[in-house]
């Protein structure tokens, strides 16, 4: 992984004073993008604002929640704002997708993958970047058709699609949505499919052909190896959905019978489509976020990567398992006791690489030199966040203790503890990380680490009581609710308006660091920081490498 | 030393277990299961603890171990960071600890899903000692059929009761819970064999029973089965769990367990007229509530 420093510099500000670089104002620089860093911005603030949206429906949701009876959703408020119950479950299934496909991914993948392979790799470019272009114009587009999908008839007499981010037929088949909104869904995510299938088949082009002379995959840095398996679960996973979708659009409107009962179909075997591709999607959301973590423990620990090898292929492991343990998610659909028995086995396989991967950061630090900058703490917060998800992922994996907790609020607890506190800390984790890096100014320590503090409080005190509402037997995706229910979900409540002020503070960041502007270093963060982006300017300069950086 | 931590940490989590009072509806505040009833869930909720108390000191270890190294190698304490980034031993006993922590889950794991799974427990229970129940998941209420495929079938429907409402008027006073009560519960004999054949009519519903431990998906096309066998008289409340649509949070499941004599009569009586015959016996008891529960135990 050691780069020769001073050679690639040489090459970096060759280019710094480049006088073809298009104008930050003019739109053709992003309608006609080709250029990796800016796709990069364009997926960051696609995210951002996408992420706005998703958050804004989940204080719906908690609002909703905040006591028994309907507050908002009783087609009265608000003049009626909310509509009813059925348009409770369309603001959940809306937050679970975005969140999912135009939030976390976008983001992760689409963001960070974008502006930081080619630079760790030292390559100039993605191997394909048109089709980069039209990778990301696909997801705006995908999620116009979602949002639109709120607005037309779902089941009769109402708008919206409203069956869960799992899409389970007959609900979403003409039994339980007859309406177009269904239809727009499956457009609008056969699109988002589309654009994350050709995404990761560039990342692996660009991966497997365009690293430095010298760079082997055993000394590419972790960060382009999350995105390499991140990319390689996306191939393999997407078309399975895609062929799910397409089957459940032609149920819905072409008279097929794949999944309707009544012409020898099988809703479950919806599900296992599903969650053949539901399960690795939740390591894709993961894995560049274990990518990050590892970069930072490693740059504020003064310290290289403890077991960086075992660290890799603990990725590769995970990748690999997360496609042979889907039906985890269905152990109450009536499987077999011994299919059962086998999900719970190859389900508690996954707690040993990711027990490594955890190990191996504590490893990092130890011994270090470490230094708390905002990305450290966010870094250090996921660890312990990740863990306490991990271990109610092992409670979950045992089928006879799931049957009790399986689609109760334990589960929301659960996978939201390792995505809305894994996914999304190893996000902001990124952020600052890269925030100089990527757009050529600092920002202020102290909003960005009480952003930090309040992000952590908040979302804890959001779900961890959700894990006694899940014991209680409080099930999912439910308007209302028995009144013994009521004293956690205030406290759930309480901690999403933290969480709330923690994304206010997000913002006031972003906008101090625009408006006051403080020059960038190429390297901020000292003798910790040993990838090649590091080596360039401040922002990178628009074409990096026109001769490529060896690495020794 | 750490053997010892073990024992005192599992004694503590077990002696809360057995100190928990005997509820027969979600508590206020409550942050455990609801109290088991039936044998099967006892041993969910005994399994659980166990895994409780492991997860639980991993959690701790893991949050000892960062806080460790942030005392003992922040920049302060340790200007200049070693060097190193391998360490095979270590390396070692992290992938195999846990390793043998999840077998040792797996060795409670597998006997309690094949216990729940497999019928009456593997036990062959005579015909007479087994109730077989028909249920079907509708938008958005349950029906129970009763002795199916005889000339004795009847079918009562359960529907969920509300303050106010006209046909189906939620009574605090007589012990009615919001969200939670309905308008005809699902009865059975207590100490007997009860099957439930488990379907559905429209689109995806769960039939769930937190005290017993059991949640089954009713899906149309599909027949599913759950057992269960409850040793206490009392009024067990669960509520549907797959999402159904627009009403899917009202459409809770109420079940009866009676004794064998009063089951009896109810029985003859909703032959008889389900509605006005089996509600009105089941009305002129006195409830199975939460007092015969703690009175039992």
């Amino acid at each position: 992984m050691s780069s020769d420093a001073n050679h690639a510099a040489d090459h970096a500000h060759d280019h710094a004073h480049d006088h073809q670089d298009p104008k930050w104002y003019s739109p053709s620089r992003w309608l006609f993008s080709t250029n990796h860093k800016d796709i990069g911005t364009l997926y960051l603030v696609f995210a951002l604002c996408a992420g706005v949206v998703g958050f804004v429906f989940s204080g719906f949701m908690r609002a909703e929640l905040a006591e028994p009876g309907l507050q908002l959703f009783n087609g009265t408020a608000f003049g009626g704002f909310f509509g009813d119950e059925h348009n409770y479950n369309v603001i959940t299934t809306m937050h679970g997708l975005i969140m999912i496909f135009f939030m976390v991914m976008p983001a992760l993948i689409g963001g960070f993958g974008n502006w930081f392979v080619p630079l760790m790799i030292g390559a100039p470019d993605m191997a394909m970047p048109r089709m980069n272009n039209i990778s990301f114009w696909l997801v705006p587009v995908s999620f116009f058709l979602l949002i639109l999908s709120m607005f037309v008839p779902g089941p009769p007499g109402n708008n919206g699609f409203g069956g869960g981010w799992v899409l389970y037929p007959p609900l979403s088949g003409a039994t339980g949505h007859p309406g177009l909104a269904m239809d727009l869904v499956i457009f609008s995510l056969h699109l988002a499919g589309m654009s994350s299938i050709l995404g990761a088949i560039n990342f692996i082009v660009t991966i497997l052909n365009m690293r430095a002379p010298g760079m082997t995959l055993h000394k590419m840095p972790l960060f382009a190896w999350s995105i390499l398996v991140t990319a390689f679960l996306l191939v393999l996973a997407l078309p399975v959905l895609a062929g799910a979708l397409t089957m459940l659009l032609t149920d819905r409107n072409f008279g097929s019978k794949f999944f309707e009962v009544a012409g020898g179909g099988d809703p479950i075997m919806f599900q296992h489509l599903f969650w053949f591709f539901g399960h690795p999607e939740v390591y894709i959301m993961i894995l560049p976020g274990f990518g990050i973590i590892s970069h930072v423990i490693s740059t504020f620990s003064r310290k290289p990567v403890f077991g960086y090898l075992a660290m890799a292929y603990a990725m590769v492991a995970i990748g690999f398992i997360g496609f042979i343990v889907w039906a985890h998610h269905m152990y109450t659909v009536g499987m077999d006791v011994n299919l059962k028995a086998y999900f719970v086995a190859a389900t508690m396989v996954i707690a040993v690489p990711t027990g490594v991967k955890i190990f191996s950061w504590i490893a990092t630090m130890w011994g270090g030199s470490i230094e708390f900058k905002v990305p450290m703490l966010w870094a250090i917060g996921f660890i312990f966040l990740f863990t306490v998800g991990g271990v109610t992922g092992v409670v979950l994996a045992n089928a006879g203790v799931d049957h009790s907790l399986h689609d109760t609020y334990y589960v929301v607890a659960h996978f939201h503890y390792v995505l809305s506190l894994g996914a999304v800390f190893t996000l902001f984790c990124g952020w600052y990380y890269w925030f100089e890096k990527m757009w050529g100014v600092k920002y202020n320590g102290m909003i960005a680490g009480l952003h930090f503090w309040l992000m952590f409080i908040g979302s804890n005190l959001i779900f961890f009581p959700q894990h006694f509402l899940g014991m209680q037997g409080m099930p999912r995706r439910y308007v209302d609710y028995t009144p013994a229910f009521e004293q956690w979900h205030q406290w759930s409540t309480y901690g999403y308006w933290i969480a709330a002020a923690a994304t206010v503070v997000f913002f006031i960041g972003l906008f101090e660091a625009m408006v006051r502007r403080r020059k960038a270093e190429a390297n901020p963060w000292g003798e910790g920081a040993t990838t090649l982006e590091w080596t360039l300017s401040s922002p990178p300069p628009f074409h990096q490498y026109n001769d490529l950086p060896r690495v020794r | 030393m750490l053997r010892g931590a073990w024992k005192l940490w599992a004694l503590g989590a077990a002696s809360l277990a057995a100190a928990a009072p005997a509820f027969a509806v979600p508590q206020p505040g409550g942050v455990d299961f609801q109290t088991p009833v039936t044998e099967t869930a006892q041993r969910v909720h005994a399994f659980h603890v166990e895994v409780l108390v492991i997860i639980t000191a991993i959690t701790a270890f893991v949050t000892a171990l960062l806080i460790w190294v942030m005392i003992r190698y922040n920049q302060k304490a340790n200007p200049t960071a070693k060097k190193f980034s391998h360490n095979t031993v270590v390396e070692i006993i992290w992938t195999v600890v846990p390793v043998l922590i999840l077998v040792w889950i797996a060795r409670g794991s597998f006997p309690l899903l094949y216990e729940q799974d497999v019928m009456f427990n593997g036990k062959n229970p005579p015909e007479e000692q087994i109730v077989d129940i028909k249920v079907y998941g509708n938008m958005w209420y349950w029906d129970y059929t009763y002795n199916q495929n005889t000339d004795q079938e009847f079918v009562v429907e359960s529907r969920m009761l509300r303050a106010g409402d006209a046909d189906r008027p939620l009574n605090t006073a007589r012990g009615d819970i919001a969200q939670l009560s309905t308008d005809y519960p699902m009865v059975v004999p207590t100490n007997r064999y009860v099957r439930l054949k488990i379907t559905a009519r429209d689109v995806i519903h769960a039939w769930a029973m937190p005290q017993f431990a059991l949640k089954t998906d009713a899906v149309p096309g599909r027949l599913n089965q759950l057992w269960f066998n409850v040793p206490t008289p009392g009024i067990y409340y669960g509520q549907c769990s797959e999402l159904c649509g627009k009403d899917h949070s009202n459409m809770p499941i109420e079940l009866w367990a009676l004794p064998q004599d009063q089951y009896d009569q109810w029985l003859v009586a909703a032959q008889a007229d389900p509605l006005n015959g089996g509600r009105a016996y089941l009305d002129s008891l006195p409830r199975p509530g939460v007092t015969q529960l703690a009175a039992a135990e």
